[in-house]
């Protein structure tokens, strides 16, 4: 069982609580950075995938796992970064200023859309991000004459300072680069996590009516996490474009939205770890699905629905067992582990909560 | 001894229902002050009216000479009110330490890009709140419960916490909304003991509403009765607990 003895304030603000946990994550770090070397072109893309996913569900984690707000809108942002990015690049924008721009614009446009969405609570706000799902497809092809509509856009070369990166040729350029992508929009998260907008998120999510008597701007606020998480999955939509290679107006659909939530949901609301454990489940499971029919000699015709129905089991299984998700169920057993052999069956069972003053709201 | 809080002929009608009716007190600097009443006398509805989550329907509300009813709910901590909640308000999901710092929210000075970043002035922002926020944990003894999540807490821990949150913000009025409700006899008698430190050491006004007379006889200055939104009597605890019209109220006509 380790022990954090704590001298200074500093410990509460640093970014790891202690040195073996930096080592762990260094780590994994340069471990990330030699997969390349590691693993074949195959697998750098699936874990490419893997990445990209993760990036989405970080914009998505920061509006619903923190700021409490469900969005089932979020294709139509990934949309929008993808072409915003693409179009600045056919215009001649080199990809370091085309590739933040593209996240700036989905921000601020998220930004302006939150205005009038934010007035929605639960379910109702859920229902409206839905239709922004579905305009979001009518919208790219009614735009023809930008987006190509129906017949698409090939995504571009990216070319960063005379390096050349592209998905097929030179996937692990394109791995490096997703990485540094995620490991920043990681960084920028945890440090909000950290600092008083953060902290204001969690208080709107947990109770309106006492984060307003502290002094904290409900709508200000939410607007804020929709514009950050909003700016985020845009970047995350251009990586997905660059990936995919081409994609058009069915490519961003309100399945990816619903997609989205399931995975944030899985892999635990609330917390980085979560949005990485659900990009695994939903990067992973098409291939292991697949893989496990080879396997078991099932025959090779594709049977329809399968991929959603086991995802959809899933997340009954998650919802009804393990409400905290992938991420939940691994901080148990380390502490099962750390307590060993102190850890009693009923420690994580949930006090019963108390009446809110909902009437306030 | 100066006004800090003045409320004047202030009316709130829910429909037909008058919540609040014509009421006028006010507070004065450095002094605990209480409300009592029988239930829906209003006594709550006052406090939302001040952290104006509810617009009065007539009259004026002033806190050291600035119109509260100029400013929007999330304003009003600026001025340093701080208030608790009487069905606990806690953000649940969060550590007690987390919680305490969203009380320091009106002082932040940093913006989102600053904080995305994490300049070198957030983390010196961030360094004071948590001396501010440690020296309140000292003072209510929370240090057992400090990285603890409010969720896994017993009840009368929360109610310090929320207590602790609205210190943590720095007030000059802090409203406390039944301290001592559903708390033990020992635990009440540690409410006492802060809210008398809390006027004392740290100079801060407080406006109570509190069924336990015990606790409001032994700690408030002044006892404002309030039946039916309306005024039934001001004075010392022990002029209010004597007065005819509040046994009336209290115990119901004859008793007295």
């Amino acid at each position: 069982m380790r022990i954090h003895f704590k001298t200074s304030y500093e410990h509460d603000i640093r970014l790891f609580p202690d040195w073996w946990s930096f080592c762990v994550y260094a780590t994994l770090i340069v471990i990330a950075v030699a997969l390349p070397w590691l693993m074949d072109d195959f697998f750098l893309g699936e874990v490419t995938n893997v990445l990209i996913w993760a990036i989405a569900g970080l914009g998505l984690m920061l509006l619903t796992g923190q700021t409490g707000q469900a969005s089932l809108g979020h294709a139509a942002f990934l949309a929008l970064g993808c072409y915003s990015c693409i179009i600045f690049m056919e215009q001649g924008w080199p990809f370091l200023i085309a590739f933040p721009a593209a996240g700036i614009l989905t921000g601020v446009v998220g930004t302006i859309i939150a205005i009038p969405a934010i007035r929605l609570h639960g379910i109702y706000l859920a229902i409206a991000t839905i239709a922004l799902s579905i305009l979001a497809d009518d919208i790219i092809v009614l735009m023809e004459p930008i987006t190509d509509g129906v017949s698409g856009k090939f995504a571009p070369m990216i070319n960063i300072f005379g390096i050349e990166i592209e998905r097929w040729t030179t996937p692990d350029r394109f791995y490096w680069l997703v990485l540094a992508v995620t490991i920043l929009c990681t960084l920028a998260y945890r440090n909000l996590l950290r600092s008083p907008l953060g902290r204001a998120m969690a208080a709107v999510r947990d109770s309106e009516v006492s984060a307003t008597a502290m002094g904290v701007h409900i709508a200000r606020t939410k607007a804020a996490a929709f514009g950050i998480s909003c700016a985020i999955t845009g970047l995350a939509g251009a990586l997905m474009g660059f990936y995919a290679g081409a994609f058009n107006n069915e490519t961003f659909s309100i399945v990816i939205s619903i997609t989205l939530l399931m995975m944030i949901v899985i892999g635990g609301l609330g917390s980085i770890h979560g949005a990485f454990f659900g990009a695994v489940v939903v990067a992973f499971l098409p291939q292991f699905l697949s893989m496990t029919k080879d396997l078991i000699g099932g025959s090779s015709v594709a049977i329809p629905g399968l991929e959603t129905g086991v995802f959809g089991m899933i997340l009954i299984l998650f919802i009804l067992f393990e409400p905290m998700g992938i991420y939940g169920r691994w901080m148990k057993i380390r502490i099962w582990f750390e307590l060993f052999p102190f850890a009693r069956k009923d420690m994580f069972k949930r006090q019963k909560s108390y009446l809110k003053t909902e009437r306030l709201r | 001894m100066s006004t800090l809080l003045e409320i004047n002929n202030a009316t709130l009608k829910f429909g037909g229902v008058v919540a609040v009716n014509d009421l006028t007190f006010s507070v004065e600097e450095g002094e605990v002050y209480a409300i009592v009443g029988p239930n829906g006398a209003g006594k709550s509805t006052v406090f939302n009216l001040i952290s104006r989550f509810y617009n009065p329907y007539a009259g004026s509300i002033t806190f050291d000479g600035h119109n509260l009813l100029d400013r929007n709910a999330d304003s009003v901590a600026d001025l340093g009110i701080a208030r608790t909640f009487q069905n606990i308000e806690l953000f649940d999901h969060a550590t007690v330490l987390q919680n305490l710092l969203v009380g320091r929210h009106r002082h932040r000075k940093t913006n989102l890009v600053q904080e995305m970043l994490f300049t070198p002035k957030v983390r010196q922002e961030e360094k004071r709140h948590r001396e501010a926020v440690e020296e309140v944990i000292d003072f209510l003894d929370l240090q057992p419960y400090r990285d603890k999540m409010i969720a896994g807490l017993p009840y009368g821990v929360r109610k310090v916490v929320e207590l602790g949150r609205a210190l943590a913000s720095g007030p000059r009025l802090l409203l406390l909304d039944e301290p001592a409700s559903g708390l033990s006899v020992e635990e009440t008698q540690d409410m006492r003991w802060w809210i008398d430190d809390i006027r004392k050491q740290m100079g801060i006004t407080v406006l109570m509403v509190e069924h336990d007379m015990g606790l409001v006889s032994g700690v408030s200055d002044r006892v404002l009765a309030l039946a039916d939104g309306a005024k039934l009597a001001e004075g010392t605890p022990q002029q209010v607990q004597s007065d005819p019209a509040v046994i009336e109220a209290y115990l119901g006509a004859g008793a007295a």
